[in-house]
């Protein structure tokens, strides 16, 4: 379906919906007072039937989504699968972001409160339908008590109960109180796959309106008249501290409050935001670097080097894969690779707001991607009791797995911020871009070497990968993450050997938008690739091939040559490259076609992609995360890298070198999702993975030269 | 002290003259549909419009906005505006959201000097916009549809 076709079949949806567009792009010309953060679990008038389902007087139902929004749809993906079995109508629905608790929200995969691993849509799956289903089931034992019908005569269709025999009918509003009283239902029947009305439909979006008006609240736009702004001033290396500061010149600047030493570098409070930054340039910090790291990229990468030759942790050993390299006439093709530091760059930059209520608790505003962790952390460095704290949690400016960090290292210097004043004035602590891009929890550095065997008959028989790195989950011992990909390879190969090994860095860490594959996909894809050409195996075929145990690889991989027509022929001076990762339960294969742009870099004109997520919710959402995961994964590979100088001083500092694909970068995408009813899995992270082997693998048949270290932009116009 | 009109408004401001036009709308009118991305005019979420042309707020000190008329995402109207707006949501543009003011901010001026853009020309248009969540396929599509619109 094109997007023309879409905005047809979704304008029916919303002329059908009672969504008033003129009213809502109505222009707000007078200036507000203050700008409120929105509470978490929606406003107090409302009713709730359960932990995930409130309902107002006047019909709306709000879903209380324990999921984040900061993109991905879980808010519009959440609010379906409610809707779903509630049988209401969705231009009743509404979502907003739950309170913190890590049991009564805690995402299924985890344990705990918190979004990541696109776990959002797999883990709620059944728990929200059953929600719906609860709420329909008490507001149908109201609607029967209150006109004294049997349970059984009453349906429920688009928002409307009904009494056929007596021609009684109402909404759900005036029912809700009742409802309320009612003993909800242990296990209420869920419908089959087959009697979905909103799942699977192209549903608008319940956050798009007020995200083209202006109107949607951020974190970083909450105000009041009396509130501080704080930034801190950081140091050019990780592991350093301040020595000493003097802050003589920052309090000199008009609308400067204060200064403070706070754990994680000078805190600087001001009036207005201009004045805490100019404040911030005005201080001048002596830094101890003695505990910092000190050695430069280059030199990690030698250091780096250095583990190939040392046994590694063992992830998989299958067959006997030094037996098969020392087989007569066995060739072999080897590679190292080397992935760089990478910043998420979310496009809001980390920001909190700490604000004392008239009792003494605490509200604390901001994109919390582990709630129930950021409001522990605060608790205690604030030294309130947990119940005395509440998170809410704002729609944010994008994470890309930025905002998921145990221990909540952000919320501790946010915290310590405001637990530094006297508490009397709100205060709001911000990240400059500068902050966030050399602000570190990065996806980590890594290099792979990698040996493949190709026996006397043209067979791959052995395949030996060593990934060296930073553990995100910081282990002695392996780290799936650092090799998931990679250890279970999808490809048929009799001697497979992966190991691992952790190296210990002041950098801290993270998880990046899909992980571990964001470096296994990249090695495994463009090294089965050149396997597969030193053969003379198509790519496609050659692929499909190794595949026999693998069904949704090969449905997905098979949907998307069919799509690129693999095989035609390509224009002049272009080339094609595919790669296949599963990632996160999903299946995303990617073809693109590429030329050597005007700048000598790659330029991706098409990518054709095939995604198999299981059952789709709204395809139009999974259409969208696969369009922005290449995107964002493209402009990775082509352009990104955080890396550290001459004595470990962090090179980059904002988007004019740590690039983003631009809208000229961006490659007209095309989409298809493979029919299943499989359970549903994520896509907020599988678009990601293969682009950027797809794009090599283009690249090495284009030009011969493989691409061995990313960024590609650095090594092709270096 | 500095005047100029807001949305159609009168204001003024008596702070410090190097303060960025950016934050005098956020921090002083409170108008927070205006984002801060980057503050050295690389990501164009602060793109307001300055005299009928796209500015990016956070590299322009409210010194050189006396007598100017600012419009921001909150005060744009007229037909590109209408345009633009229903369009981002029939295909759902927006994901995060965050840079999504700017980027309109930018397809209505392309629109009000270009009612008939071709791909090159919101290429050139939309460039300084960056979209972290990668919306480009639909901010083209939806701006084609916006022209569409107006034409037809
Ligand atoms: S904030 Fe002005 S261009 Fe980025
Ligand atoms: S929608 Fe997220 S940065 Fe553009």
């Amino acid at each position: 379906m094109t997007l023309q076709q879409i905005s047809t079949t979704r304008r029916a949806f919303l002329a059908g919906s009672g969504l008033v567009i003129g009213l809502a792009l109505t222009p707000r010309l007078s200036a507000f007072a203050a700008t409120k953060g929105v509470q978490a679990g929606g406003e107090d008038a409302l009713t709730a039937l359960n932990a995930f389902v409130k309902i107002g007087a006047d019909d709306t139902v709000t879903v209380l989504s324990k999921h984040i929004e900061f993109g991905q749809g879980p808010f519009t993906g959440l609010a379906t699968l409610v809707a779903e079995e509630l049988d209401a109508d969705w231009s009743q629905m509404r979502a907003v972001h739950s309170p913190a608790d890590d049991k009564v929200y805690a995402n299924l995969a985890f344990g705990l409160q918190g979004t990541g691993g696109s776990t959002s849509i797999g883990n709620s799956y059944e728990q929200l339908r059953k929600a719906g289903a609860t709420a329909r089931a008490m507001l149908v034992a109201a609607a029967a008590e209150e006109w004294g019908v049997p349970v059984g005569e009453i349906t429920v269709e688009k928002g409307r109960i009904k009494h056929a025999a007596s021609g009684k009918e109402s909404g759900f509003g005036a029912l809700t109180v009742k409802a309320a009283t009612q003993t909800p239902p242990e296990n209420p029947k869920l419908k089959d796959p087959s009697q979905f009305v909103l799942i699977g439909q192209e549903l608008p979006k319940l956050d798009t309106i007020g995200k083209t008006n202006g109107t949607a609240i951020f974190t970083l736009d909450i105000a009041t008249d009396d509130m501080l702004i704080a930034v801190v001033a950081h140091p050019d290396h990780f592991g350093a501290s301040v020595k000493s500061f003097d802050d003589s010149e920052a309090r000199k600047v008009k609308g400067v409050i204060d200064v403070k030493q706070v754990p994680q570098g000078v805190a600087v409070y001001a009036d207005n935001t201009f004045a805490a930054l100019k404040g911030r340039d005005s201080l001048k910090i002596e830094w101890d670097l003695s505990k910092a790291e000190t050695r430069s990229s280059k030199a990690l990468e030698a250091d780096y080097a250095k583990n190939f030759a040392e046994k590694g942790l063992e992830a998989t050993n299958n067959g006997d894969v030094q037996a098969a390299f020392s087989k007569d006439g066995v060739q072999t093709l080897e590679a190292e690779l080397v992935f760089p530091f990478l910043a998420h760059a979310p496009m809001e930059p980390l920001d909190a707001v700490f604000m004392k209520a008239a009792d003494g608790s605490l509200d604390i505003y901001t994109g919390a991607q582990f709630p129930g962790m950021d409001l522990a952390t605060a608790a205690k460095i604030v030294g309130l009791d947990p119940s005395k704290v509440r998170v809410n949690t704002q729609l944010t400016g994008g994470s890309f797995g930025r905002k998921a960090q145990f221990g909540s290292p952000y919320m501790q210097e946010a915290a310590a911020v405001y637990a530094a004043t006297d508490r009397t004035r709100p205060v709001k602590h911000m990240w400059t871009r500068e902050d966030d891009i050399r602000g570190g929890y990065y996806r980590p550095m890594y290099a792979h070497k990698m040996r493949g065997a190709i026996d006397a008959e043209g067979r791959i028989t052995a395949w030996d990968q060593v990934i060296v790195g930073q553990s995100i989950m910081g282990k002695a011992d392996l780290d799936e993450t650092s090799v998931e990909g990679a250890s279970n390879l999808p490809y048929v190969i009799p001697n497979l050997r992966v190991t691992s090994h952790n190296v210990e860095l002041a950098v801290p860490p993270l998880w990046w938008r899909s992980v571990g594959h964001t470096h296994t996909g990249f090695a495994v894809e463009t090294f089965v690739d050149e396997l597969l050409q030193k053969v003379g195996k198509d790519p496609v075929e050659g692929r499909l091939a190794l595949l026999t145990n693998e069904p949704r690889h090969m449905g997905t991989l098979k949907k998307v040559a069919e799509m690129a027509d693999w095989g035609s022929t390509v224009p002049d001076g272009r080339s094609r490259g595919v790669a296949v990762v599963r990632s996160f339960g999903t299946y995303v294969a990617q073809i693109v076609e590429i030329s050597a742009g005007d700048d000598g870099a790659p330029r991706v004109h098409k990518v054709w992609c095939a995604v198999d997520c299981g059952v789709a919710i709204n395809p139009n959402v999974i259409k969208a995360q696969m369009e922005g995961g290449i995107g964002y994964g493209l402009g990775a590979v082509l352009f990104d890298a955080v890396t550290l100088g001459e004595g470990g001083k962090i090179v980059q500092s904002n988007f004019h070198d740590y690039r983003s694909l631009r809208i000229n970068e961006m490659p007209a995408v095309d989409v298809a999702i493979i029919a299943s009813t499989e359970k549903p899995t994520g896509v907020g992270e599988p678009g990601v993975p293969p682009i950027g082997p797809a794009v090599a693998n283009a690249w090495r048949r284009l030009t011969g030269s493989p691409v061995r270290r990313l960024p590609i932009v650095n090594v092709v116009t270096s | 002290m500095v005047t100029f009109t807001l949305n159609g408004k009168e204001r003024s401001f008596d702070g410090d003259p190097d303060t960025p036009l950016l934050w005098v709308i956020r921090d002083f009118e409170k108008l927070t549909g205006t984002k801060y991305g980057c503050g050295v005019a690389q990501c164009g979420a602060c793109t307001v419009h300055l005299d009928g042309m796209t500015r990016r707020s956070c590299i322009t000190p409210i010194s050189t906005v006396d007598g100017s008329e600012v419009i921001t995402i909150e005060g744009i109207d007229g037909p590109e505006a209408k345009a633009v707006q229903a369009a981002w949501v029939a295909i759902d543009v927006p994901q995060c959201g965050y840079c999504q003011s700017g980027q309109i901010m930018s397809a209505v001026a392309l629109l009000q000097v270009t009612p008939k853009p071709n791909d090159a020309d919101i290429d050139g248009a939309m460039a300084g916009n960056l979209c972290r969540c990668a919306t480009y396929h639909r901010i083209r599509q939806a701006i084609h549809n916006a022209a569409d619109a107006m034409e037809g």
